[in-house]
This record gives structure tokens, sequence and C-alpha cells, in this order.
């Protein structure tokens, strides 16, 4: 580890450079806030302000409490001890509508959206506006949400019911909701992980214009190159400590890394060569009729194959195909010279196949559970079962070390999943799919919500399995995280294949044109 | 708008070292003790005994409910797989008939099969586990393989069944069954079946894959079907097993009756999923234990022979049975809701 003293610098800079703004102007001011879980310290004197009319960023590892801070300024959590003003006044907030009505509103890290309602309903809900009758005006409602979503030009049906969207329409609905309350101070918690690139743009020019408007938004993000884009401010947590402050415009990206983590960390970190070795995956004509027609590509051992494209190329959905999820409707599938007929996710793991998905919520955690009941889920087969009995020690031991190399941060493996911050429980996947040592390794936006730390750990990870012979296939919204890690791209369009880009072709450019041709 | 005139909140500092939490069934085993302990105070109050020093009384408690207690067994571990089964009490009744019929002495003039009296106690006994196991198999099938949700599915094999329950012998009771069959529900073998069949099932939940499996499809159907569980067979499987476990407390209560009626196990379904619940299993799936039914059907059993004994009607004991029913509920969803916030 390095010394902390840099750090301590530039947070008694960034300290002197706060304390100089008047009191009056800030929107929210916390100090020495403290909160605490059983057998979890997730803030300890942490503070943090904002001033009106600007962007200000959060960043700090998977777990360093930034999304607990931040449900304490939601109302969510009562913080165990500190001092929280608004507008220079000090508050309590009772529950999560007390907060809205004190004109703070959120957008969680997790989508919390009614699925069977729709776009509409789940915007206006407690707040419908009322017929005569006192019955809810759906017409009226339908209306309003037009408005809202023309404002915001976001391109989506208000009654079409969530279960149908996309994740990154859902997250664009928690954004018009979010906005919709029209409140000084709006929480974003990490709301571009489920974004690609072209929808991120779309919502920096929403959250310039609230800006301009004269709010307040808080914006938690672990993508650096976001920062200089967007934020004004940033301020960095560790291990839920305030750390430092800085204008972004002064900003040192590694002294921000730094701050965050504690030591030197490489970024970003490019695939190591490894050996190719034979056709792991030869998929031929892969359709499913509606979704994506006619791909065809092959990884081989040793590879990773890159996937881009949009939201709605159809990306995740040839990866559910894959694995066995949604049965294609034609085409084929041979693994390792087999041709095999992928009809389910069994049949997919008996060919040595792994999918993270990638929903973390829906398809990938079971909250409920530990972090070891989701970790060997995927493991409780032959060699580790007698008469249907689980060998719980081995496998105790193998989720105990995986959860070391992946550096899950939480107080044992017992702790139930939903206690873990987002990026925590993306590790806990990532640790179940490697614990199946698959030959074949199908990974949707593995990096989603995680560290920049961790980041290139996983990176490291996922290029070791390479080198071991792994085929991976890699579906990923940044462009530089693909860039940096494949040897070959796939980019997709409207369900079709546009392009396989060799890596030495391949750069943004190019891949964006394949993109959206 | 309140605004606090002290922003200030200052509470008990729980350091990392507040670790230790209460399990969920140390609590509902102190429910217990808190009902046991009235029905003993009302009782040295009202009628001027004891309550809980009478070995006998306390016999006929648990015998009361063994049977609801096997079938409770195999009701939680379909509540904890995200399901629920209505049919159990009218499987009880139609494998109490078919079994019952199957168990008669010859000397009975006017036997259902008088071809077929006298047999050895297994046939009756596996006949009538092979009648609940169909019926859980038709359960899981039609919830695996259709879309339609359990609760009507297992609804429409709940009527199904009592209906074939009267439709067997005409709505005629059967009688006159051998000496050998009545063995099975005498004495305190039904006690024994009941806690024999839950610390099996506390294993099997425990320790097996079926367990875990049955635990992670209550938790996230979606997510374990990715995980590579085969969720259609699993469902099969989860609800035969419930089948199978109804059929054999349809035996049990048709050797403990010496009869067959087609009215028995009226209402069972529902104190098992009750006894379940109160144990802290959560109807939303994923969570659950069969140490906590267990408890869940004392519970039950003490306030039933609670209120006899302290001569109250039964109406009241159904009505308090109904505030206990609600309160546990209530309880399972303010804990969930603790563990969201
Ligand atoms: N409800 C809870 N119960 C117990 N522990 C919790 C709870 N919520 C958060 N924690 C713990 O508090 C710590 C901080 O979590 P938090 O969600 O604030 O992290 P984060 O900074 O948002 O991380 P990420 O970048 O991964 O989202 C973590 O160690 C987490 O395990
Ligand atoms: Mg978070």
């Amino acid at each position: 580890m390095l010394s902390l003293a840099p750090e301590k610098v530039v947070a008694a800079a960034a300290e002197a450079a706060a304390t100089s703004q008047p009191e009056a102007t800030l929107l929210i001011e916390v100090e020495g806030v403290r909160k605490t879980f059983p057998g979890v310290v997730a803030l300890d004197n942490a503070s943090f302000r904002l001033r009106p009319g600007t962007v200000h960023a959060l960043m700090g590892e998977n777990g360093a409490g930034k999304s607990t801070l931040m449900k304490i300024l939601a109302g969510v959590h009562e913080p165990d001890k500190g001092v929280f003003r608004l507008r220079g006044r000090d508050i309590v907030l009772k529950s999560p509508l007390d907060a809205l009505e004190h004109g703070i509103a959120m957008i969680h890290q997790e989508l919390n959206l009614m699925p069977y309602m729709s776009v509409a309903e789940n915007i206006w809900i407690r707040r419908e506006p009322l017929n005569r009758l006192g019955l809810v005006d759906h017409g009226r409602m339908n209306q309003m949400t037009r408005e809202l979503l023309r404002q915001l030009s976001i391109d989506l049906d208000p009654e079409s019911n969530i279960i149908d969207l996309s994740i990154s329409a859902r997250q664009m609905v928690e954004i018009a909701k979010a906005v919709s309350y029209d409140s000084d101070v709006l929480i974003m918690d990490e709301p571009t992980s489920a974004l690609t690139e072209h929808e991120v743009s779309h919502l920096f020019r929403i959250i310039r214009e609230l800006r301009a408007a004269g709010k307040g938004i808080i914006y938690i993000t672990h993508k650096m190159n976001e920062l200089s884009e967007i934020a004004d401010e940033v301020t960095v947590f560790r291990d839920g400590r305030y750390i430092g402050c800085m204008q972004t415009e002064r900003l040192e990206r590694d002294e921000i890394i730094r701050m965050m983590v504690g030591r030197e960390v490489t970024e970003m970190f490019p695939k190591e060569p490894a050996k190719i070795g034979e056709v792991a995956l030869k998929v031929q004509g892969l359709t499913l009729d509606g979704v994506f027609s006619d791909v065809s590509f092959e990884v081989r051992q040793g590879e990773i194959l890159g996937v881009a494209g949009l939201i709605g190329s159809g990306r995740s959905n040839v990866a559910e195909t894959l694995f066995g999820v949604t049965p294609a409707s034609s085409g084929s599938i041979t693994v390792f010279g087999k041709e095999v007929c992928v009809d389910s996710p069994q049949v997919a793991m008996a060919q040595g196949m792994a999918f993270l998905t990638e929903d973390r919520k829906d398809t990938g955690c079971f909250l409920n559970l530990s972090i070891l009941e989701n970790m060997q889920i995927s493991v409780l087969n032959g060699e580790h079962l007698t008469a249907g009995f689980v060998h719980q020690k081995t496998i105790d031991q193998l989720c105990e070390s995986m959860s070391a190399t992946l550096r899950v941060k939480a107080p044992g493996l017992y702790e139930r999943v939903e206690n873990l911050s987002g990026g925590n429980q993306q590790k806990v996947l990532i640790g179940r799919w490697l614990l199946t040592n698959p030959r074949i390794l199908i990974l949707d936006e593995p990096t989603r919500g995680i560290d920049v730390g961790a980041k290139a750990e996983i990176h490291r990870l996922i290029s070791r399995l390479a080198g071991q012979g792994v085929a991976v296939i890699m579906i990923s919204s940044e462009l530089p995280e693909v860039l940096g890690m494949s040897d070959r791209i796939m980019v997709m369009h409207g369900g079709r294949v546009t392009g396989i880009l060799d890596r030495s072709e391949a750069d943004q450019v190019s891949i964006m044109q394949l993109a959206a041709r | 708008m309140a605004i606090a005139n002290t922003g200030t909140i200052d509470k008990l500092d729980k350091g990392p070292l507040s670790k230790f939490r209460i399990p969920a069934e140390a609590r509902i085993f102190m429910v217990l003790l808190g009902v046991a302990l009235i029905f003993e105070i009302l009782g040295w109050f009202l009628v001027g005994q004891s309550f809980l020093a009478n070995k006998e009384r306390l016999l006929v408690m648990i015998l009361q409910v063994s049977v609801i207690g096997i079938i409770a067994v195999g009701v939680t571990q379909i509540i904890i797989m995200g399901g629920i089964d209505l049919s159990s009490g009218s499987v009880v009744a139609l494998t109490a008939m078919v079994s019952a019929s199957l168990a008669q002495t010859s000397e009975f003039g006017r036997a259902v099969f008088p071809s077929l009296t006298d047999l050895p106690m297994v046939v009756p006994l596996l006949s009538g586990l092979v009648v609940g196991l169909a019926c859980g198999l038709l359960n899981g099938f039609v919830i695996a393989k259709t879309a339609i949700p359990p609760f009507i599915a297992t609804l429409g094999v709940m009527v199904t069944a009592r209906g074939l329950a009267k439709w067997y012998t005409e709505g005629e009771p059967i009688s006159m069954l051998s000496d050998s069959y009545a063995e099975i529900g005498s004495g305190i073998t039904p006690v024994l079946i009941f806690l024999g069949v839950a610390a099996l099932f506390h294993v099997i939940l425990s320790y097996t894959r079926y367990g875990k499996y049955t635990y992670a499809i209550g938790a996230n159907r979606a997510a374990a079907r990715v995980s590579g569980i085969n969720v259609a067979r699993h469902l099969v499987v989860v609800y035969a097993v419930a089948g199978l476990l109804s059929g054999l407390a349809g035996v049990v209560t048709s050797a403990r009756a010496v009869s067959g009626q087609a009215g028995m196990g009226m209402m069972y379904e529902l104190d098992a999923i009750a006894a379940a619940v109160i144990g802290g299993t959560s109807l939303n799936g994923g969570l659950g234990k069969i140490t906590g039914t267990v408890i869940g059907v004392l519970i039950l059993g003490v306030v039933t022979s609670g209120f006899t004994f302290l001569r109250i009607d039964a109406y009241y004991q159904e009505i308090v049975k109904g505030v206990i029913i609600v309160v546990a509920v209530v309880a399972d969803q303010y804990r969930q809701r603790h563990r969201r916030s």
C-alpha cells in the first residue's frame, strides 16, 4: 500500500475550497454521518456537500458506502448519527415520501418498477390524475406521460408494460419518473450501467438541462470518462469515509483512482496474448423469429470475442439463445465439432458453457439467500454430491477462495446477497460461473457496476481464463472494455451481425459505424 | 412539512460486534411457550388445574395435529419453492377412502371389493401412497406444463379429489378395517410418523441438492433456470413429494379412525399452510424451515387442546386461530420490509 499522504493533501485542499463557499448556497450538507448494519459499518464519519446548479459525482470502490449515503439522503435509511442540512436547515427524513416532499428524488441502483403495469402507471404512481368520480383518469395520465417523455425526447409508448421493455428502456422510465417529481435534488445511482453510449449521451443532455434549471444532481458512477464529461465536482469515498472532494476541471484520473483505492491500479487491463486453439463454438445461421436472424460466428479456445451494438441490437438475445434460455427457431450451434441442440440451460451447461446474464436482479441473484447459496447453485452436480447430499465442506472452501479472489466485500459467506452493494452482488454471480470451470464463457456486461480496481481484476481474470484455453464471448456496452479485451469484435445492429472486426482494425469509430448502420 | 429542530440523531452505536441475530425459530418457539403459558395460567384460574403438567393431554394434543403436521411438511417445501397447495385436505380424503377400501376384513358382508379383503397391511398402505403421489404429480404437471398458477391448479385438484372421494362409495363410509392396518394409526405411531417425516425433510431441505434447488426456485425462478436448474422437473418432483405426504396423512387418518369417510381432511390444507406460515415460512418463497413448521404445528395444537381444556366453545378457538394466522403473516411482511430497507 502507498502512503496516504498525497490524498490527505488533496482532501485538505478540497476542504478549504468547499468551506470558502458561503454556507447559504449549499443545497445539501451532510456531516459526520455514521450508519451500521449488523456486522458492517457502511458509513463512518461521512460528509458531503451539494451546491445548486451543479452535477456532483460520487465515486468509490464497491461497498464504499455510496448507495447507503444516498439512501440516507432519500429517506430510505435513517443514519445512526450525523447532521443533515437541507438549504442550511437541519432536517430528519422519516421516509422516502418525506424526502420527496422536501424535494429530493432518487433513481436507485437496482430498478424499482412494477413489471405488469404500464409506463404511465409507473411514473405517476401515488399521484395519478383523477376524474370527477375519483377514479384514475387514464387518458389524462397517458397524455401527461407523453408530454413528459416528449420533453425528455424519450421514445416510449406510455401504455406499454414495463415487462415488455428492455433494461435500458426501463432505466429511461426510472429517469423520467424521477424528473417528473420536479425536485431540487436528483440522485442518480449508477444510471448509466444499463445504458449504451447512445443513451448515455441522451441522459447527459437531460442532466445538463436540469443543471441549467438550477437543480443539484448527485451522480454515482464507476466510469472515469463520464466524470469530465458531466460532473462539476467529485467526492470520493473509501470504506465508508470521506476521502476528498475536488473540481473536475483540475481532475487527475490517477489521483482519483488512488483516492478511491488507496493504492496504484491500472485502470484497464489489456488482454494478454493467449494460444488460440481449436474452434470451441461455431454458430451458423442462428435465428430467433422476430428477434435476430442469421447470426453466424465462431470462437476459438483462448480467444475473446467481444460483442458490441446498441440496445435492441439483439446481442443479449443471441447470448440467451446460445445458452438455451430461449431456444433458437433455426440455425445450428456446434460445440467442439459436435452439433448440439441447445434447448435448455442444462444442455448448455453439460457442454461446458457458462452464462452471466445482464440483469443481476431479475435473472441473476437469489436476493433472499446467502452468498454461499448463490455461488454454489450451479456446481451442485456429480462431483460435489453423494446420494443427493451436497459436500458442503468442499464447496464452502471453493466459495471462500472464490470470493477472496474476486474480493467480495461482505462480513461472511452467510450474509444475504440482498445486503451486498451492487458491485459485490455482481462479483458473487461471476464467482458462480467461474466455479463451474467453463470451456465456453458467455459474459453479458461482466463489469456492470464494478469499481475500477475490481474491474481491472476481473479483466485480468478473464484474460487468464482465455490463457487457459477457455473461449470467451463478452458483450459490453463499454467500448474501451471491448476494444481492450477482445481478439475480435462482432458488431450487431437490428438483430443482424453487421461485421466482425479484427483487433487490429477495430476502433471506436469503426465499431460505431457498424453499430448504427 | 415537518422540519425537526435538531438534525443530530444519536442512536445506540451498534458496532461490527452486533453480529448476533436471533434465529427465526427461536422467536417462534418463544411464541409457542407464550401461548402455552397463557393456557397454563388461565387453567389455574378457570378450571383449577395445570395445562402442561399432564402427559396424557400433551400426547393427545400432539396426536391431534400429527396428520396436519405430515401435510405441513410437504406444504412447507412447496411454499418455500414459491408455490401453494390447496389440494392436500381432499387428497387425504381420497387416499383414506382408497386405502380403507383395500384394508377391509372379510368378516364384513358388504365390503367395497368383496374379493379384495384380508389383504396384508402393505397393500392399502402402498395404494394410499400411490394415490397421493398421483394427485401430487397431477398438481405438478399442470403447474409445470401450463401457465396456470398453483393456486388455481391445486384448487382444481382439491375439488376434483373431494368429488372422487365421494363418488368412490357414493358417499358411504368404509368401515371394518383390519387390525394390522389400524395399527398405523394407533397409540403414538402417528406422532412418530410425523416427527420422522419432519426430521427427514429437515435434513433433505438443508443438506441435499433437492433442498438447495427448492430454495433457489422460490427465491428467484428466472435466475434458477439460468443457473441450470431444470425448474419444470423440480416443480413436478416437489409437488409429487407433497402429494405423497398427503397420501401418507390420508392412510394415518383412516387407520386412526378405523374407517374411511369422504369428509375426512376437511380444511386440513388451510391448517397446514397456517402452520407453515406461523412457523416463519414466507409466502413469497425462498424462506422457511421445517423446524419452524413443526413449532407452528405445535402452536395450532396448543390452541386447539387449550380451548378444549378450558371448556370454551369451539367457535372461540377458530376465532383465535384466525387471529394467530393473520398476526403471523403480518409479522412475515414486517420482517420482509425491514430486510429490504
Ligand atoms: N441493508 C443492508 N444490510 C446489511 N449491510 C448492508 C446493507 N446495505 C448495505 N450494506 C453494506 O454496506 C456497505 C456499503 O454498501 P453500499 O451499497 O453503500 O456500497 P456502494 O458504495 O454503493 O457500492 P457499489 O459501488 O458496489 O454499488 C457494504 O459493505 C454493504 O454490504
Ligand atoms: Mg451502490
